[in-house]
């Protein structure tokens, strides 16, 4: 099977749409069929990553936890945006995983080098 | 007036339009409209400038699920369920700005 290059991108806040978590289960798809699997986080996506979520009194389930299992998938490039960050008031320390930090534009240059886009 | 919110800032300009068209009354912030309250988000000024005018209110079970209970700005009150409903009986009318 030959290996295409897949960027999720990921805009959508956690928990108030079904977006952040449907992303999660087809990377996990993704990865399994041994695919160059890469995340990117923009805009509202950035929450996705946000540390501390405790999720008992909205009693949904808490899945920030399976971003740290997707190294065991060697899923290991997550890209968060710079900017968005900023524009929510949040920095690189706020982040539940380890991530890389880039300009838009940076991002930019590597969805053209993507086979596949999934957007979320 | 008890305004109901529940779209990120960011987002969807269900939060302008509530500002701009509302004279006064209460806000409450619930799911992702809850990020409106996190101190340095873009949209903290806005919310700031209209503190005279409305009393702000945020679901907390919903700021905890985000992992933002240390960034809520002051001048914010945290609610309950039971608070939300309280809200709701307190005032005359509701709106749910979806």
């Amino acid at each position: 099977m030959t290996t295409k290059k897949f960027m999720f991108v990921n805009r959508k806040a956690p928990y108030g749409t079904i977006y952040a978590l449907e992303s999660l289960e087809v990377v996990l798809i993704g990865a399994a069929f041994e695919q160059d699997v890469s995340l990117a986080f923009m805009d509202d996506g950035v929450y996705q990553l946000k540390k501390g979520n405790q999720t008992k009194g909205i009693e949904m389930k808490n899945f920030q936890p399976t971003y740290r299992a997707l190294e065991d998938y060697d899923v290991t490039k997550l890209y968060v945006d710079q900017e968005s960050l900023t524009a929510r008031g949040l920095t690189a320390d706020d982040m539940s995983v380890p991530v890389e930090v880039m300009s838009r534009a940076e991002i930019g240059k590597i969805m053209e080098e993507q086979d596949v886009l999934l957007s979320f | 007036m008890l305004h109901i919110v529940n779209k990120s800032p960011l987002e969807r300009s269900s939060l302008d339009s509530v500002l701009q068209t509302g004279a006064d009354g209460a806000i409450l912030l619930i799911e992702d409209g809850v990020y409106a309250v996190t101190k340095g988000n873009a949209a903290e000024p806005k919310l700031k400038a209209a503190m005279g005018k409305f009393k702000f209110y945020a679901l907390t079970p919903d700021v905890d699920a985000r992992g933002i209970a240390d960034r809520v700005m002051d001048g914010v009150t945290l609610v309950d369920y039971a608070g939300f409903v309280d809200l709701v009986a307190e005032n005359k009318t509701c709106q749910s700005w979806l």
